[in-house]
């Protein structure tokens, strides 16, 4: 999520701020830095997909290419193709329509609780897609808020899944685009009002040429994101929704037809390389130079009836779209008396578990810490090595580790059971699996953060420390380490975040005697009975809780630095 | 456990070349030694703890069960994990998913003690004993007896009464494709209408305003208006595909019990459904596996299904509970299919029901 937000400040720093970096023999130490993220990555996704994509297209030892055509003809396949990519387009149009404004607020209005209320419209992003979908249903669903108030449902309809789609993507468009906003010099805006230029044409001409890029790569994001949207699709589509990631889901676990399942990964991988591709492209595109001052000053408190309207407007629209499908679910969770959901959790005799629910937490705690702990290690050693300007080996590898945030997390769980059951890596029946699943989402978030700050830091730094007779790892402890340890921090929390919800790939591998708390909150909503989903609700509200304390320390940690973090 | 985590939280944050060696010292704790049997089931399995405790004193082997996902999900699960399996015994494949099953070298034969004691029309593999049948169950449409007799309709009895304009937008079904009640509904009027006929009806059910939603707990306890689940959500269809079982399952749950089911079975639209279990082909603990079998067919075990799983015993003289009889009608004659003809059909009906029903 705020990957492109950084990489935004990348570029800043890059053309603003880090002083050229001299070309000198790296490139053997980079290669050692690559080593390790390379065999993860080979090891723990490249053939685990290839696993599974091998077994579904060779049958009896002989490729069956021939089913490729097949599945493409198929009309009802062709159908998932189109509604796929038209929710996307139509989800990530409602998202920017909807979050332009909020980060135009964000970016450039002063107001109390700002920041507590930027890190709640980024709970959404970091919340597993089981909680956001049993969140809607409550909401719009059979017996859910509104049906009970106006007698409104749209559960089953497009609706819901795109306002979900929006209520979990709002804070990419605000993240992004308010970033760079918020350092946007308005200085130029007002030489071009003073020049005689209307309030809009100055805004056309002058700042949303700035912006486009950021626009454009919150777009790319959003799109990525709904392109290949699992949990909200599964729990609000019913079944005649149905996403390119459901089909697969659908042919793998359902219906068993691994080639056609291995057929629609495929596709999911070129539609998703695609999507990097151009992401990248409006990266570099990016890569000019803009006037950039300091986020601090150019907010400042609304004036005028306008101004307070748009920020009147914003508010609400954060309330009724993210609050309140947040709220419900508290509500929900609550509607036993003397905590009786909650109180449940602790007792292992609803016959779901081996285990009380309660236990899921720690199962999840734990298995987010091991992840973090990878993807820090794998993201960190990937950012070290992409540090230093860099060919086009380099940023092909920097996009190879962009990959498994849109390749289809069911694929890597089942490539997980059939790839990784042998020694010298039988890791089949180890808890370890599930940290490693997890940290694959994490380590690009982990890059993204970590590198525009290593990009940042005065290579003559480090010159001079070798210069002065410093070993390249004390060199890193004492020049790097100090100047990154924060972004090192929000790093780990963003990594911890998402390990925590990760869900389509952990469904597969968490064992059912070590549930993660997605798993014990899908597995609640699938069972009948108020006290069930009165659980689900209760696991999910602690879910919640959880991320946001974890994002508002981010938050905490962020104010002091002017810059990105 | 928690030791063998955070040691390996610290070799991994040390760095990955130990990796394997953490992965072997935590299987160690998966419970493959030969003193504990596995047994791996979807997430209806249900039993009484104390039977299960039984079998463990007498047998002297500990019990370890692992469930996950609904039927179908636990049966490819199983099959795409067979070569390092996660258990020693697999329980809950049924007869419409059976072939899938033996095709795929699941599981290894094994004739269990007390097999001669089940029913020969259970016995689906009697050549080969690859699996042996657990349980079975009737998928039926249940009624909401409430609704027919406020509106002063007689329920439908049949499949061809479910097509009638009497009926016109009460029944509720399940996806065909993503679950076992539904899939049997099709499959019970494909053996009822043949194979040029069951499309036929199905235009008709579709025209006649049939509801289809993805899973049984949905459609039972959100849109049927005859169980208490489904009357607390609104639920308005007063017909549902569901089990026989169903109306005995209302009034056990109920607080107070009623004096009669407020549900019934249309005894002429049922399928038969038959659970098996089976010895898994890599099983680590095999003599355990077998040892686990046997309890499953074992009077003790048979007789504490029913009113944990609402199924029926396959073991003559496991008595049924009076529940069962009293508030459930059997059904009659229940349509049945050749596990070999499912196998040859189930995923092009599947697809002709998928397009001319949801698309």
């Amino acid at each position: 999520m705020d990957l492109a937000r950084t990489e935004v400040a990348e570029a800043a720093k890059e053309t603003v701020a880090a002083p050229r970096a001299p070309r000198r023999p790296g490139s053997v130490a980079r290669l050692g830095l690559m080593v390790l993220p390379v065999v993860f990555f080979g090891v723990f996704f490249a053939h685990p997909v290839a696993a599974i994509v091998v077994r579904g297209l060779k049958a009896d030892g002989t490729w069956d290419l021939g089913r490729i055509g097949e599945v493409l003809g198929d009309s009802g396949i062709r159908h998932v193709l189109w509604f796929t990519t038209w929710q996307a387009l139509v989800s990530t149009a409602l998202t920017l329509l909807i979050a332009l404004p909020g980060a135009y607020v964000f970016a450039r209005f002063d107001f109390r609780g700002k920041e507590t209320l930027r890190a709640v419209v980024t709970v959404p992003f970091v919340l597993p897609t089981v909680v956001v979908g049993t969140a809607f249903l409550a909401l719009v669903g059979r017996g859910g808020l509104f049906d009970e108030l106006w007698g409104v449902r749209l559960d089953t309809t497009v609706w819901a899944i795109l306002l979900a789609h929006v209520f979990f993507n709002y804070a990419v468009v605000v993240r992004t685009v308010g970033g760079l906003w918020a350092q946007l010099d308005p200085r130029q805006e007002e030489a071009a009002r003073m020049l005689g230029a209307s309030p809009l044409a100055a805004w056309r001409k002058v700042t949303l040429p700035a912006l486009g890029p950021a626009v454009a790569a919150a777009a790319l994001m959003v799109f990525l994101f709904t392109f290949t949207s699992f949990g909200v699709v599964q729990i609000l589509g019913g079944p005649t929704f149905s996403t390119l990631e459901v089909e697969i889901y659908r042919q793998t676990s359902e219906i068993f037809d691994l080639a056609t399942a291995a057929v629609l990964t495929l596709v999911q991988f070129v539609a998703v390389g695609l999507i990097l591709a151009v992401h990248a492209w409006t990266v570099r595109r990016r890569e000019t130079a803009l006037r950039l001052v300091d986020a601090s000053l150019t907010a400042r408190r609304p004036r005028g009836a306008g101004q307070w309207a748009l920020l009147g407007g914003v508010l609400v629209t954060v309330v009724v779209l993210i609050l309140l499908p947040l709220g419900v679910l508290v509500e929900r969770s609550l509607d036993a008396p003397g905590f009786g959901y909650y109180k449940a959790l602790t007792s292992d005799d609803s016959g779901i578990f081996l285990v009380a629910p309660i236990e899921a937490v720690g199962n999840s705690l734990t298995y987010a810490l091991a992840a973090t702990a990878i993807a820090l290690l794998i993201g960190g050693l990937a950012a070290a090595a992409l540090t230093r300007r860099a060919g086009r080996l380099v940023r092909g590898f920097d996009a190879l580790l962009m990959l498994p945030l849109g390749v289809s997390a069911v694929t890597v769980g089942f490539g997980f059971l059939i790839a990784l059951d042998e020694p010298p890596l039988n890791l089949r029946s180890s808890w370890i699996l599930v940290p490693l699943a997890q940290a694959l989402v994490g380590v690009p978030f982990v890059v993204r953060i970590m590198l525009p700050v290593l990009r940042a830091v005065d290579e003559r730094l480090r010159e001079a420390a070798t210069v002065l007779g410093a070993s390249p790892w004390r060199v890193w402890r004492e020049v790097d380490l100090p100047m990154v340890r924060r972004a090192l921090l929000v790093a780990a929390g963003f990594a911890f975040a998402v390990s925590l919800g990760e869900f389509g790939a952990t469904v597969f591998i968490a064992r059912a005697d070590n549930p993660t708390l997605p798993v014990a909150v899908a597995r609640l909503l699938g069972r009948p009975g108020d006290l069930n989903y009165g659980q689900a609700m209760a696991l999910s509200t602690i879910l919640m809780v959880v991320c946001a304390v974890a994002l508002l320390v981010l938050e905490r940690l962020r104010t002091d630095r002017t810059g990105e973090f | 456990m928690h030791i063998t985590k955070k040691a390996t939280v610290l070799v991994v944050g040390l760095g990955l070349v130990t990796l394997s060696a953490c992965g072997s010292s935590g299987s160690g704790d998966s419970g493959t030694g030969s003193k504990t049997v596995t047994l791996v089931s979807h997430g209806s399995f249900a039993y009484s703890k104390d039977v299960l405790k039984a079998f463990e004193k007498e047998s002297g082997y500990k019990v370890k069960v692992l469930k996950s996902g609904d039927a179908g999900q636990a049966v490819n699960q199983a099959i795409l994990t067979k070569d390092n399996p996660q258990g020693d015994v697999f329980f809950g494949v049924d007869n419409t998913l059976l072939s899938r099953a033996l095709d795929n070298g699941l599981f290894q034969p094994y004739e269990a003690k007390g097999l001669d004691k089940v029913g020969a029309e259970y016995q689906l593999d009697q050549d080969e004993h690859r699996v042996t049948p657990i349980d079975s169950g009737d998928i039926c449409v249940n009624y909401d007896k409430a609704y027919f007799s406020k509106n002063k309709i007689e329920p439908p009895q049949s499949f061809d009464d479910l097509v009638k304009p009497e009926y016109k937008d009460l029944l509720v079904t399940e996806n065909a494709s993503t679950s076992s009640p539904g899939l049997g509904f099709v499959l019970g009027t494909a053996a009822k209408y043949g194979d040029d006929g069951w499309e036929g009806y199905w235009e008709k059910l579709k025209a006649n305003g049939v509801k289809v939603v993805d899973g049984w707990e949905q459609a039972y306890y959100q849109e049927f208006s005859g169980s208490t689940d489904g009357k607390k959500a609104g639920g308005d269809r007063p017909l549902v595909v569901s089990y026989a079982s169903s109306p005995p399952a209302e009034v056990v749950y109920a607080d107070p019990k009623p004096k009669t089911a407020p549900t019934g079975v249309a005894t002429g639209t049922c399928f038969r459904q038959i659970e098996f279990a089976g010895l898994l082909s890599n099983a680590k603990n095999a003599e355990g596996g077998k040892a686990l079998i046997d309890f499953l067919i074992s009077k003790k075990f048979q007789e504490d299904m029913p009113l944990n799983m609402f199924v029926y015993p396959v073991v003559e003289g496991a008595s049924v509970p009076a529940e069962f009889t009293e508030y459930g009608p059997a059904a009659k004659d229940p349509e049945t299919m050749a596990p070999e003809k499912i196998a040859e059909n189930r995923d092009q009906w599947v697809k002709s029901w998928t397009s001319l029903v949801l698309k």
